[in-house]
């Protein structure tokens, strides 16, 4: 599959005052992102996971290393902006995302200033709120809707854009229940559509459907693979001090009791089967 | 309740005034204040006040609601007609030891008055009619001839549209520091003005600390989404002008002329 991101041995420090020793917030990263592809990168407050989010589009540009995004170096101020129109962002705040004081018009606000066509602009923010299932609301001013519904209005404003690839920064992170679940039911659905979607979280819940998993620990790739290969894993990333999805702690537990559940069960429905399978052996 | 504060005073209706075009608006407004500055006898403040009203009826904006603008610059209004008619110098026709009223001044005074009666009510009928994004949209297109000379007109205009996108954000923020602070047991409401003052210190630090916050994640979110200021971008409303708006232009035009014959005439 084509690459449409590649990290080379990425080192980011962050300086600190002058005299001190700079802040070393990602160490030698390695990574290769196919496109299409659903990457869920995990890790605590100061991993680096945020980090390494921002250097993927141009926000942060890398200390030591390169980042490749579609072909374009992110070190190059010249192709800053076709990165930035390529890779889009949606962050975790979703009130601090956004520029203006009526729903269509901060959706415009991007490819507004990619210099689009009115017409084509009028199109595709028509399409990208009825993407996000907010068309109703495109006259609304957003600090009258609820956080689910503004961090929908974040994603539209990206999706208007075009991009190949997007970067979701924690977006469920200062949501309800009800407003995390709309949220990863449109990620799936941009997933679907062919984005590539890099989804950084530390909901271990939100990873399970992602093709593949990244454990970020102390500036450094912990582990990396399919959700089944990283959460069989489960002592290693208890070391770092992450908690595992709630059945593969269910697994484990039920293993020490003596019970033959197999390893690398991660979806309640897979556990409900496991357990049938077993009631019925009895 | 703090969410439902409306911003500026606009006053929501679909009349032909609210149709036009900003542009032809803040024209049309500065170009009424001007004239109310050519004119110099009653007749004119009559045209004037005619066209203003007839501006009123077609806009279907409630008298009540325009009178209420008028209640903070009452005393304003008061203390220049005070001024006015006592300080001039002409023919006495009243005196009481240091005080003195003359002919001239009772007419600058009264003059004066509804000179600034008819400009306050003019100006906030532009305000009244017009979305506050609009009417930053229009200044923005109205100045950006200017941008030629280095004149940062977007960058005024951006810096509105966030104003407004913001307000509502930080109000929420203060009630949210006023609550925490008051949960602790701050006190806002009794004591003098200078122990109130003093009381709204512990929300103003915080308040200024979560306002930088807010701007350092609003500038990163906007550098994700491609700005870099006003060059090469597009905008998705066009303004175009429209039929009604050249009808206001050429309506504008002869109350003008008209305006300075008049003056010109008595």
């Amino acid at each position: 599959m084509e690459k449409i991101i590649t990290i080379d041995n990425l080192i980011f420090e962050y300086s600190k005052s002058e005299g001190s020793e700079n802040i070393r917030a990602l160490d030698c990263v390695n990574l290769e992102i196919d496109e299409g592809s659903f990457t869920a990168i995990i890790g605590k407050n100061g991993s680096g996971k945020s980090t390494l989010a921002k250097n993927l589009n141009g926000l942060l540009i890398p200390t030591e290393g390169t980042v490749f995004v579609d072909g374009y170096d992110t070190a190059d101020d010249d192709s800053i902006w076709e990165i930035r129109q390529r890779a889009g962002m949606v962050f975790q705040n979703p009130d601090n995302q956004l520029v203006s004081s009526i729903v269509e018009d901060d959706v415009a606000f991007g490819p507004e200033n990619l210099g689009i066509e009115p017409e084509e602009i009028r199109r595709r923010v028509d399409k990208a709120l009825e993407d996000v299932n907010m068309g109703q609301y495109k006259h609304k001013a957003p600090h009258l809707l609820s956080g689910g519904q503004k961090q929908r209005i974040a994603i539209a404003g990206v999706v208007a854009m075009k991009p190949k690839i997007i970067i979701f920064d924690e977006p469920t992170a200062m949501l309800d229940p009800k407003g995390r679940k709309e949220i990863m039911k449109i990620i799936m659905e941009l997933h679907k559509e062919g984005i590539t979607v890099i989804l950084i979280t530390h909901f271990m819940e939100e990873v399970i459907d992602a093709d593949r998993v990244i454990i970020m620990h102390e500036g450094k790739v912990l582990l990396d693979g399919t959700p089944y290969e990283v959460f069989s894993q489960a002592d290693v990333i208890r070391k770092a001090n992450l908690d595992v999805p709630i059945m593969v702690e269910l697994g484990d537990r039920l293993r020490k009791e003596g019970l033959d559940i197999p390893q690398g069960i991660i979806k309640e429905e897979e556990m409900v089967k496991a357990l049938c399978q077993l009631k019925s052996q009895n | 309740m703090i969410r439902d504060i409306t911003l500026g005073q606009y006053y929501a209706s679909d009349s032909p005034i609210h149709r036009l075009d900003p542009r032809v608006k803040i024209i049309a407004t500065l170009l009424f204040i001007i004239e109310l500055f050519i004119v110099d006898n009653f007749i004119g403040f009559g045209i004037c006040a005619a066209v203003l009203a007839a501006v009123i009826i077609v806009s279907r904006v409630p008298l009540s609601f325009i009178m209420r603008g008028l209640k903070p610059i009452l005393f304003i209004l008061f203390f220049t007609f005070a001024l006015n008619i006592f300080m001039v110098k002409g023919e006495v026709i009243w005196e009481w030891k240091f005080l003195h009223i003359t002919r001239e001044g009772i007419q600058i005074a009264v003059f004066m008055a509804i000179r600034l009666v008819l400009l306050i009510i003019g100006s906030s009928m532009l305000t009244l009619t017009t979305k506050p994004l609009s009417l930053t949209d229009g200044i923005e297109r109205l100045l950006s001839p200017l941008a030629r000379f280095k004149f940062p007109s977007h960058e005024i205009a951006m810096m509105m549209t966030i104003a407004l996108r913001f307000i509502p954000t930080l109000l929420e923020e203060t009630d949210k520091i006023m609550k925490a602070q008051q949960a602790r047991g701050a006190d806002f409401e009794s004591g003098g003005l200078m122990k109130r003052a003093k009381a709204l210190i512990p929300v103003l630090v915080p308040l200024f600390v979560s306002a930088f916050r807010i701007a350092q994640d609003l500038a990163m979110a906007m550098e994700a989404r491609c700005y870099h200021g006003g060059e090469n971008r597009t905008r998705m409303h066009e303004m175009k002008l429209k039929t009604r708006d050249f009808v206001t232009f050429a309506l504008e035009a002869i109350f003008l002329a008209l305006i300075i014959i008049e003056a010109r005439m008595f």
